[in-house]
């Protein structure tokens, strides 16, 4: 394994190139500058391709038609450009084709700001794109996991024949750390050989047709299909961290950045005698719903939702699997105010001073 | 003799085209020229929207279906990841000339190498004959029902005019389809832009006059007249670029 000091971003395109990467396509936005420039000639250095579009919409178009070769081929954005894309994910969803869209995402709505926040989980979770579909998100805490969850993306994205989100904020976009890279992947089609446009296997192989339109049966049994996938996705590929968990009698919820700040508040609460832990979602989607569902009530007396973003947008899916068992608080800042120690912690403290 | 046969990259099913229409000619020569030029098994068709998207029923050949007016960014990613295939994109003028304006405009001036065939029949017939970019002043569509007003709508884009300002592209020409000499041209022009592909030449970019019975609310005969006598006086047709001859 080598070791880097690396800043987020990078972390990212690096990762994504030693896993198999072969094309990016993306548009200038902050704060996600740092991907498209390492990768514009560091794919080349690996027979890569990179490409400037000329726009939001046209980069992921762009993924669309080098995915459907069976290449390794992802694009990267901030939230009003993964707005823009957002018609290139759905036909990427409905083509079946596989892709990694990375979010650096930042304060929203609208133009929002520049400066980091985690506007973006709805969207990323709840709806992509047009049409009623998900993709797998992947929400990040450090720069490791950011290395760890980008290398294997791609297995996700083939496995399941669709585009996979890695959520992020722009602070960890920003941030460097040490982490541990991972050897390069050996490239080949053959993961997806069975559909891939790709010259190889012509004239042998029959034509194929890479289509975002079906007639409506065909795309009702597509629906079904997917909506299967989603069911199993919730059964095997959940992602989370429990921390401090077992005799927790307030649990904090929150992923990526916001997670890192509560978690040195949980650390000093703990100090100090409050029982608390934390559930950290990794897969944002699939929410971790049975770490919610299965905790005891009988000794939960509070969850509190800590998000860098207002109002809290994971409030839904906790509160689903909670059904009414116990109050449900959230605490945030929001529109590029970053989550500091002092705040959360005393948000916290006083949550769990109204419960006692 | 001659013998003419059916090209191998077109089904043998109705293309599903309106009668009279000129699309399924425009068609078979892009599938004409990929049989002469031994491309067959490694052409790759970027199907887009509008009426053209009936290239799905009748194509035999690899193909992949692109959102409206974003064929050229598809082209892009796929020819940059298989250079050797032979990719093109069939275009109408709503897709090509308005909602991806971007993208035809910024995939000529990168050079990218493949080629447009961009089938110009003046409205949006998929829909039901809207204003195209390309609608004639005066010609009257379901959007411009007193016909084309340049006050409101402006004038109709001529595409190889644009396009052939760039640096980048090598071969840029229009040919109408409502003659057997402008066939027949046309039929030269689309093999010698897949053949300047295939030697790595870059953009080729060929705009076919076509017309629209249905919509036009006229008949398939009337059309062709009405191209000569209309269409053909505003829309050139002729080379507008061609780095081989300029040698």
């Amino acid at each position: 394994m080598e070791k880097k000091f690396i800043k987020g971003c990078e972390a990212i395109a690096e990762a994504a190139v030693r896993g198999g990467c072969r094309f990016f396509a993306g548009y200038p936005i902050t704060p996600q500058n740092e991907i498209p420039e390492y990768l514009s000639w560091r794919l080349p250095e690996v027979g890569g391709a990179f490409v400037q579009g000329e726009s939001e919409v046209a980069s992921v178009n762009m993924v669309y038609g080098a995915a459907s070769t069976g290449t390794r081929a992802m694009t990267s954005s901030s939230g009003p450009g993964i707005s823009l894309k957002a018609e290139g994910i759905s036909y990427l969803a409905a083509a079946q084709l596989p892709a990694l869209i990375v979010n650096i995402s930042r304060g929203g709505p609208g133009l929002g700001s520049i400066q980091p926040a985690q506007s973006d989980y709805l969207q990323a979770t709840k709806a992509l794109g047009h049409g009623g579909f998900h993709a797998m998100v992947f929400a990040p805490a450090t720069l490791q996991e950011a290395v760890d969850l980008t290398y294997n993306a791609f297995e996700y994205a083939e496995r399941d024949r669709g585009p996979v989100m890695i959520l992020m904020d722009g602070c960890l976009g920003a941030i460097m750390e040490e982490v541990e890279l991972p050897p390069m992947k050996e490239v080949t089609k053959e993961g997806t050989s069975s559909w891939n446009l790709s010259r190889e296997g012509c004239p042998n192989r029959p034509p194929r047709c890479v289509t975002p339109i079906l007639p409506e049966l065909a795309l009702e049994n597509l629906n079904r299909m997917k909506g299967n996938l989603y069911k199993k996705w919730q059964e095997e590929d959940v992602k989370v961290e429990h921390f401090m968990l077992d005799d927790a009698e307030f649990v904090v919820v929150a992923y990526g950045i916001a997670a890192r700040v509560a978690k040195e508040a949980v650390i000093e609460l703990r100090a100090k005698g409050v029982k608390i832990g934390m559930i950290r979602p990794i897969t944002i989607y699939p929410f971790p719903r049975k770490s919610l569902s299965e905790l005891d009530y009988n000794k939960v007396k509070a969850i509190i939702d800590i998000e860098m973003t207002i109002p809290a947008q994971m409030r839904d899916d906790i509160e689903l699997p909670v059904q009414g068992r116990c109050p449900v608080y959230e605490y945030g800042r929001s529109g590029g105010v970053l989550l500091d120690d002092d705040g959360v912690y005393q948000a916290i403290e006083k949550i769990v001073k109204e419960c006692d | 003799m001659a013998e003419y046969t059916r090209p191998h990259s077109l089904m043998p099913t109705p293309t599903g085209y309106c009668p009279g229409c000129l699309h399924p000619l425009a068609t078979k020569l892009v599938a004409e020229a990929i049989e002469e030029l031994g491309q067959n098994d490694n052409a790759l068709n970027v199907i887009s929207v509008g009426c053209s998207a009936l290239n799905f029923f009748s194509w035999r050949g690899d193909m992949i279906g692109a959102a409206h007016g974003r064929a050229p960014a598809v082209a892009t990613g796929i020819k940059r990841s298989q250079p050797d295939r032979l990719v093109f994109t069939y275009q109408g003028d709503g897709d090509l000339a308005a909602i991806g304006f971007a993208e035809i405009m910024s995939a000529a001036n990168r050079g990218e190498n493949f080629t447009v065939v961009f089938a110009n029949n003046q409205t949006y017939g998929m829909t039901g004959g809207q204003m195209a970019p390309t609608t004639l002043i005066g010609q009257k569509t379901t959007t411009t029902r007193y016909g084309r007003d340049p006050k409101t709508t402006g004038y109709p884009l001529k595409m190889c005019e644009l396009i052939s300002t760039l640096e980048a592209p090598v071969f840029v020409a229009r040919y109408a389809l409502n003659s057997p000499k402008g066939v027949l041209d046309a039929r030269k022009g689309i093999k010698k832009a897949f053949r300047m592909q295939l030697e790595g030449k870059g953009f080729t970019f060929i705009e076919l006059l076509t017309n629209c019975p249905t919509n036009w609310g006229l008949a398939p005969l009337d059309t062709l007249e009405y191209m000569n006598t209309n269409t053909i006086p505003y829309f050139k047709p002729g080379v507008y670029k061609d780095v081989e001859a300029a040698k």
